[in-house]
């Protein structure tokens, strides 16, 4: 499935970028599944996307991270919310 | 215009005097504002640089002050949130309420204000001698906002 995924505050820092499209193998049905699979790109995507450092909103919601995705969906990910 | 999200300066006055116009049965103004500290635990603090999720900070502002709505009688709310680089002692954020009287005002400012720092989409990267690092949300502000389940939910 496509997902539009965007970045926020730090995982968009230290990464450099803003968003992607990501096209997910079949098998990858949560953002903790998607997590995963990005954690594989490398060292920095392994520190930086780790379960404890991150947070995501699914189509513009807050949302945990074992939330369901869908073809489509924009899915933020995020360092946690210091606004204010 | 109840929700502004902007990199420019806010007039504290002339926000509150709009916020009254037209609500002569207001009776209660209430406002807070938030300030760039110069200090922070990793020491001088020489600027901030305040992110956003364009889309989602304005529905989740929009969330929460309809949120103020259904628990409090207000007649009139303003939140304005700036974005981009700041300074020590500049302003980051307002929020304004009217009231016919003090109670619902004070409640619903603070309300606002707890669930902004924790579930509206903005960060915060503050950058000191040390360099620059992203702030998390503080374990004080979580509490301050949980205080708030189950109160004056009912109304």
């Amino acid at each position: 499935m496509k997902i539009k995924l965007l970045y926020f505050g730090r995982p968009r820092d230290t990464l450099k970028r803003p968003g992607e499209t990501a096209d997910l193998p079949p098998g990858i049905a949560t953002v903790a599944e998607m997590l995963a699979w990005l954690r594989q790109r490398g060292p920095e995507w392994q520190a930086e996307l780790a379960e404890n450092r991150v947070r995501c909103a699914v189509n513009q919601e807050l949302g945990a991270l074992t939330a369901p995705l869908h073809d489509g969906d924009e899915v933020a990910i995020f360092s946690p919310i210091s606004g204010g | 215009m109840t929700i502004s999200i902007q990199t420019s300066d806010f007039d504290v006055a002339a926000e509150l005097a709009a916020l009254r116009t037209g609500h002569a049965e207001a009776g209660a103004l209430v406002s807070f504002v938030g300030l760039v500290r110069d200090f922070s635990e990793a020491g001088r603090v020489e600027n901030i640089f305040l992110e956003h999720y364009p889309g989602m900070s304005e529905k989740a502002l929009a969330n929460i002050v309809a949120e103020a709505n259904r628990r409090w009688q207000l007649l009139g709310v303003r939140v304005i949130h700036r974005v981009g680089e700041l300074r020590p002692a500049e302003q980051i954020v307002l929020v304004a309420t009217a009231s016919a009287h003090r109670g619902d005002a004070f409640a619903a400012c603070e309300f606002i204000m707890d669930y902004l720092k924790t579930s509206a989409p903005f960060w915060k990267k503050e950058q000191t001698a040390q360099g620059g690092h992203w702030l998390g949300t503080k374990e004080s502000d979580i509490e301050r906002a949980r205080r708030w389940d189950g109160q004056g939910e009912n109304r």
